[in-house]
């Protein structure tokens, strides 16, 4: 089952730790927010949504 | 999979006030995380604070919550407990509410071991005022009171949380957010005062002055300054150098709780 | 049936009138010569279920009764004057979250630790403007130990009725002189319990003032969870920084006890009909004051006793009539002059008003107050 990252935009505020903290390099920054271009690589190791203090990424079974 | 927050956080709430990186938002959501694996009844809980950064957590929380005046949460959240003992009492707050203007209430409310959980969180700095030391700055530290470098020693929180008298002390960090639901969760059950103390980071105020580049970095700090309990009993003192524990520190399951004595007043007044 | 009746001290009164009323908690830090209302309030207060909390200091005191009083109870303090200067940031927390709560103020002399066994009536401008900001307050100097009984009932039905707190004054002299005094049945005195909300707890807003000035106060750990805080908020008890949502509940927060004067007001009159001369006093010192009436009343001057027994909000509409009919008032207090700052802005000029104070620890006594009705007439 892969993985669908959903990012609420809205409560994002760019702080990147995300990014950094991702294991596979799933994530990426945008100038100030988040996106997930490889979506594919995620493992569901659940640190993205663990360590954003904005409530602002979600890693959903797909 | 994903955490369903949202449903304890009051609609309309978020995006929360602090700053883009700040700890205490990966603090609120292992605080949501914990009650809910306690299966706290928000009707029957009271989430207190003082005043600062931390302290606006409680506004978040659909509960009954209490965001108090500086310092003074934990002597608030006696009065809830002292006469309402069925309820469940959270407190959260800083460093500097906790430890400076509130210290007073801080060891008086372990040293009675009332049944609350005090999730206090050290980013080591007063941020909501702009970033002046605390007594959690490290010595020679960099804030906006201490342009020469902190010359106050620190207070060790967590020291001082188990000789004031609380019966579970615990810490972990931001960093870790696996173990800040599961230590506020052991905090929950225990029956008396339990302090997790948890190092987190204040990227705007402190980590600017004090060599950090980036948020990134003191997360980073944060990992590999804290050191388990476990893994620290097999490290020496030189390599524990720097270091800080983490984990359950303190428990004591002896000592009785203040409301369950304050029962056995009653009983003695009335005769029984 | 006969009434019980019992000699009881003025601190010893007060605890009683706060078992009347209901109390359920007590926090608070010991300090001369309020101690007693503490003692009495630890023997009786788990007698009924209640809880008697000794704090670390005063202001932990002060947070652990709102505390306890937003779980429902009805929650009192007692201490003196060093004690309630470090109440005071918390007395305004519980003015803008209205919260009930009754702080007792056995007034000695000051500033600091002053004469801690002597008597004064310093605080009684502190009780009007001891917290910073801009709020109401409510406060009664009773005079005798029956109505320090039953001005702690009004006090608590006070505070209960206009969600806020509520302080009662006396001094040294009447906390610790015993008195005989009648124990009012139960349901003698009027008795007032908090408003609960009408509406379910999904509709509830700890603010919402459409019904009223002062909207209904839910208990934590009923069934309505809410937010409490100190800043400025809406009527949902959120922060709001929006001008026109805080200048409301900011002027309604005052308004609610400015309008509702004549429910808060009480005042005694003595021979005051056809008086040229008032002694405009409270407390300890209207008994020397009643005292130098009927002595002056001998001597064919016709003097007359005002007495409130609110003294916050301050009684402007009878000061001022009597100021337009007598010659002169006299205000007797134990301080160096604060009552007679108000007395005199009310009176505009109309009369001749003067200040008898002292502050040596000693009592105003009667010869002193005939002396300067003697001297101003
Ligand atoms: C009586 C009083 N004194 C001072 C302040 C100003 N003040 C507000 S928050 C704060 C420091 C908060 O620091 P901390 O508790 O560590 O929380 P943080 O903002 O770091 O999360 C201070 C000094 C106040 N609000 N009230
Ligand atoms: S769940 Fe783990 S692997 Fe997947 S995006 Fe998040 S941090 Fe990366
Ligand atoms: S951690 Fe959260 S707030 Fe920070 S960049 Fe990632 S999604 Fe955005
Ligand atoms: S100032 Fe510091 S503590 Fe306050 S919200 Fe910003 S990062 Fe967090
Ligand atoms: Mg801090």
């Amino acid at each position: 089952m892969s993985a669908r990252l959903e990012i609420i935009e809205r409560n994002c505020k760019g702080c990147s730790i995300c990014v950094e903290f991702c294991p596979k390099d799933v994530l990426e920054m945008d100038v100030f927010l988040v996106t997930a271009p490889r979506p594919e690589d995620c493992i569901k190791c659940m640190q993205c949504e663990l360590l954003c203090p904005d409530f602002a990424i979600k890693v959903h079974d797909e | 999979m994903a955490y369903d927050y949202e449903k304890s956080i009051r609609p309309g709430k978020l995006p929360h006030i602090w700053c883009p990186g700040c700890g205490h938002g990966i603090v609120m959501k292992g605080l949501i995380r914990a009650m809910d694996t306690c299966e706290l009844d928000r009707k029957n809980t009271a989430i207190v604070s003082g005043i600062g950064c931390a302290s606006r957590l409680p506004g978040y929380l659909d509960a009954c919550t209490l965001h108090t005046a500086h310092g003074r949460a934990a002597a608030f959240a006696t009065g809830v407990k002292m006469a309402k003992p069925q309820m469940n009492v959270i407190c959260v707050g800083g460093d500097g509410d906790g430890t400076a203007i509130g210290g007073n209430h801080f060891i008086h409310a372990c040293r009675r071991n009332i049944d609350m959980t005090y999730v206090l969180m050290n980013n080591y700095i007063y941020g909501m005022t702009g970033g002046q030391f605390s007594p959690c700055t490290p010595t020679g530290d960099l804030a906006s009171t201490t342009p020469y470098g902190n010359p106050d020693p620190i207070f060790d929180i967590s020291k001082l949380a188990i000789g004031a008298g609380a019966t579970f002390v615990a810490r972990t960090t931001a960093a870790h957010p696996r173990e800040i639901d599961k230590l506020i969760v052991k905090g929950i059950q225990h029956k008396g005062m339990a302090i997790i103390e948890v190092i987190d980071d204040c990227p705007t105020t402190y980590g600017r002055r004090n060599k950090f580049r980036s948020v990134i970095d003191m997360m980073k700090r944060l990992k590999t300054e804290a050191v388990s309990v476990k893994a620290a009993a097999k490290m020496t003192a030189e390599q524990l150098e720097g270091k800080f524990l983490t984990g359950v520190l303190f428990q004591d399951t002896e000592k009785p709780e203040y409301t369950v004595q304050y029962a056995n007043v009653i009983k003695k007044a009335q005769g029984a | 049936m006969a009434k019980k009746v019992a000699l009881l001290q003025g601190n010893e009164a007060c605890a009683q009138g706060a078992l009347y009323a209901g109390c359920k908690f007590f926090g608070g830090y010991p300090i001369t010569p309020s101690t007693e209302v503490a003692e009495v309030l630890s023997v009786e207060l788990p007698k009924v279920g209640g809880k008697f909390i000794q704090m670390e200091d005063e202001i932990a005191a002060m947070a652990s009764v709102i505390g306890a009083s937003l779980t429902g109870a009805k929650a009192i303090t007692a201490t003196s004057g060093p004690g309630v200067s470090l109440k005071q940031e918390l007395i305004g927390y519980a003015c803008i979250a209205e919260v009930p709560c009754v702080i007792i103020n056995v007034m000695r002399g000051g500033p600091s630790t002053g004469m801690p066994t002597g008597p004064g009536q310093s605080d009684v401008m502190q009780a009007m403007w001891g917290t910073h900001g801009d709020h109401a307050a409510i406060a009664l100097v009773p005079d005798s130990c029956q109505e320090i009984f039953s001005e702690t009932v009004r006090a608590f039905n006070l505070a209960e009725k206009y969600r806020m707190p509520v302080q009662v004054l006396y001094d040294e002299i009447v906390g610790h002189m015993r008195e005989r005094i009648e124990f009012p049945e139960p349901g003698e005195l009027e008795v007032i319990d908090r408003e609960a909300p009408s509406v379910s707890p999904e509709d509830y807003k700890p603010y919402d003032s459409t019904k009223g000035q002062v909207p209904p106060l839910a208990a934590f750990g009923s069934d309505y969870k809410y937010h409490v805080t100190g800043l400025n908020k809406a009527d949902d008890g959120f922060p709001t920084t929006k001008a026109s949502l805080v200048d409301a509940e900011e002027r309604r927060q005052i308004d609610k006890v400015m309008d509702n004067i004549a429910d808060i007001e009480s005042y005694e009159e003595y021979l005051t009909e056809d008086a040229d001369v008032v002694i405009w006093a409270y407390g300890s010192t209207s008994r020397s004051a009643r005292y130098a009436v009927n002595e002056l009343r001998k001597e064919g001057i016709k003097a007359g006793l005002f007495r409130p027994i609110t003294l916050w909000p301050f009684p402007a509409k009878r000061t001022a009539e009597l100021a337009e009919q007598a010659k002169a008032i006299v205000v007797a207090e134990m301080n160096l002059g604060q009552m007679v700052l108000e007395v005199e802005r009310v009176a505009k000029g109309n009369c001749v008003v003067v200040h008898e104070g002292r502050v040596d620890g000693d009592p105003l006594n009667p010869g002193q107050i005939m002396d300067k009705v003697k001297e101003v007439l």
